[in-house]
């Protein structure tokens, strides 16, 4: 009875249907991040709001890319360290970390950590308002929503995810050197020039090139989410989810893309 | 149980005559998820007329409210307002003809991260590069139209059902909009603070003329709409003397079934013989 009252109440969606769906939603999603960045090129230019973002996402932010930068760059370097002691090269250990966080895990870290703090906040934030009707009142008050809400978010994630991204690999660096010479017994002094001569300007530019490009992601999909959900409160808990789901997964695809992408161009050693 | 009435014919309305008219609705078909909900409908809200629509839930009624700001996409038909053919304009065009309109929408739909004051101000300072000291004096005015001009730093949150439907009053006529958009202003308050939002409604089409739609389950609210004026001396809303009635801009616009069955003045819906419309207003 039960189990046949649960499959009554299931809705068979054609797979016809569900792909228009997704197609739909990828469209909707091109649209909006096409307008958040062709509003930077028109008036007005909400400054406020962008400041007033920037410190929600940066310095908001700041604790928690304190530490897991600090906790990445240590784990690092323990979890290496075995690794180049059986081969007698516990002294490259400083490299392998400043590789290891300025390439990859510093960007993606940080993101991630952004993405579940603040696509969730702007999905939230914006589907309740969405669900109270106050987009509309924007609208019907003569305020294009995606250039007050949207806009000063996407360019506001993008520019602190850059420097958190530095702040975050130089706090790896930083507890990667502590773990070295605590643990190891390593040369602070040998462990910053070796993690210092090692990076080329192959290895910054990828490492700067992804917050970039997950700040547009975290911020574009938080609104994006925000503004599609529907149905009460239920409908804001569902694009929140969502949010942190969908960017976290993006992150993650672009940074292989990018990655394999950059090594290509610069025939990477 | 009363017969579906027929739906009122009515000619289509050239262009021109949206020029002449705050909105016209010229075959408006609407649907959401194959229920449709309004079915060709057409009617007209003639500059500084107030005009109350009425329906069951569902029956579209906020819809056309939606419609008319640009707010929703009709399938089928055209909708003008202030001669403009929004059915016709992209999106940053009707940000330009929404400033000359203003809505309450039925939850007022406040930013609830604003106080009153950013909330009031929110228009004017949207619109121009005025400074908060600057929009001081309006929002203060907007305010004392409402009666509410002590809570300007407070937070909607803070605020009553009944005053934060007066604060959605005031952040719409601020600007003097030439056209005003009642949702259920009235809807869930008690009949004091309704009575008070009631007077703000003839306030703002006597003295100001502006024109409005109005929706509302409330009949009596629409009655008393037709049945007073408001004395500017006495600051207050009084019933019309006797044998003025229909003096006062008001009108009446009933729906059922996606269509208009009623498009009149208050005498003319007292006397209908209409069995549904009947018993709707009994």
């Amino acid at each position: 009875m039960a189990a046949g009252d649960f499959l009554s109440r299931i809705e068979l969606v054609s797979p016809t249907a569900f792909i228009k769906d997704k197609v739909q939603a990828v469209q909707d999603y091109a649209v909006l991040s096409g307008r958040a960045i062709a509003n930077l090129f028109s008036q007005p230019r909400y400054f406020a709001d962008m400041m007033q973002q920037a410190d929600l996402v940066g310095v908001g932010s700041l604790p928690i890319v304190i530490l897991t930068g600090l906790s990445i760059g240590a784990e690092l370097a323990l979890n290496s360290a075995n690794t180049l002691q059986r081969f007698g090269s516990l002294s490259l250990i400083g490299q392998l970390v400043s590789v290891g966080m300025v390439r990859e895990l510093g960007p993606i870290i940080t993101g991630l950590m952004v993405a579940g703090r603040n696509a969730s906040g702007m999905a939230s934030e914006i589907g309740s308002m969405v669900v109270t009707e106050q987009i509309d009142a924007m609208r019907a008050l003569g305020t294009d929503p995606i250039k007050k809400l949207v806009t000063p978010r996407v360019i506001s994630t993008v520019f602190m995810l850059f420097f958190l991204t530095i702040i975050s690999d130089l706090l790896g660096l930083f507890g990667g050197s502590i773990v070295s010479s605590l643990l190891f017994g390593l040369d602070w002094h040998q462990y910053w020039n070796t993690a210092y001569q090692i990076l080329v300007f192959q290895d910054v530019f990828m490492g700067l090139v992804k917050p970039v490009l997950f700040g547009f992601i975290i911020a574009t999909v938080g609104c994006y989410y925000g503004i599609s959900a529907r149905g009460g409160t239920q409908g804001v808990g569902r694009a929140t989810t969502q949010a942190v789901v969908t960017s976290s997964v993006l992150i993650l695809v672009v940074d292989l893309l990018v990655t394999k992408l950059l090594m290509s161009v610069f025939a990477y050693r | 149980m009363a017969a579906p009435p027929s739906a009122i014919e009515q000619g289509i309305p050239s262009q021109a005559d949206a020029a002449t008219n705050a909105i016209v609705f010229e075959n408006v078909s609407i649907a959401f998820d194959d229920q449709v909900v309004l079915d060709g409908i057409s009617f007209r809200l003639a500059k500084g007329e107030t005009k109350a629509i009425f329906g069951i839930a569902g029956a579209g009624k906020s819809t056309i409210l939606k419609l008319a700001l640009g707010l929703l996409k009709p399938d089928a038909g055209h909708i003008y307002v202030l001669g403009d053919d929004v059915t016709q304009m992209r999106e940053a065009e009707l940000f330009e003809l929404r400033r000359k309109i203003g809505m309450v929408f039925q939850e007022s739909a406040l930013f609830d991260s604003l106080t009153v004051r950013e909330n009031v101000a929110f228009r004017l300072l949207e619109e121009s590069n005025v400074s908060e000291e600057q929009v001081e004096a309006p929002v203060r005015e907007a305010l004392s139209f409402v009666e509410l001009e002590n809570t300007v730093d407070k937070f909607p949150s803070e605020l009553s059902g009944g005053m934060r439907r007066r604060v959605a009053i005031a952040r719409a006529i601020i600007t003097h909009p030439e056209v005003l958009l009642y949702d259920s202003p009235t809807g869930g308050l008690d009949p004091v603070t309704s009575t008070t939002i009631v007077q703000l409604i003839v306030k703002q089409r006597d003295v100001y003329k502006t024109s409005s739609l109005l929706v509302t389950h409330r009949l009596q609210d629409a009655f008393t709409m037709a049945t007073h004026y408001f004395d500017r001396k006495a600051n207050e809303m009084r019933p019309l003397p006797p044998g003025e009635r229909g003096e006062v801009p008001m009108a009446f616009l009933i729906l059922r079934d996606g269509k208009v069955i009623f498009d009149g003045d208050a005498h003319e819906l007292a006397q209908s013989k209409d069995e549904y419309i009947r018993e709707y207003i009994s």
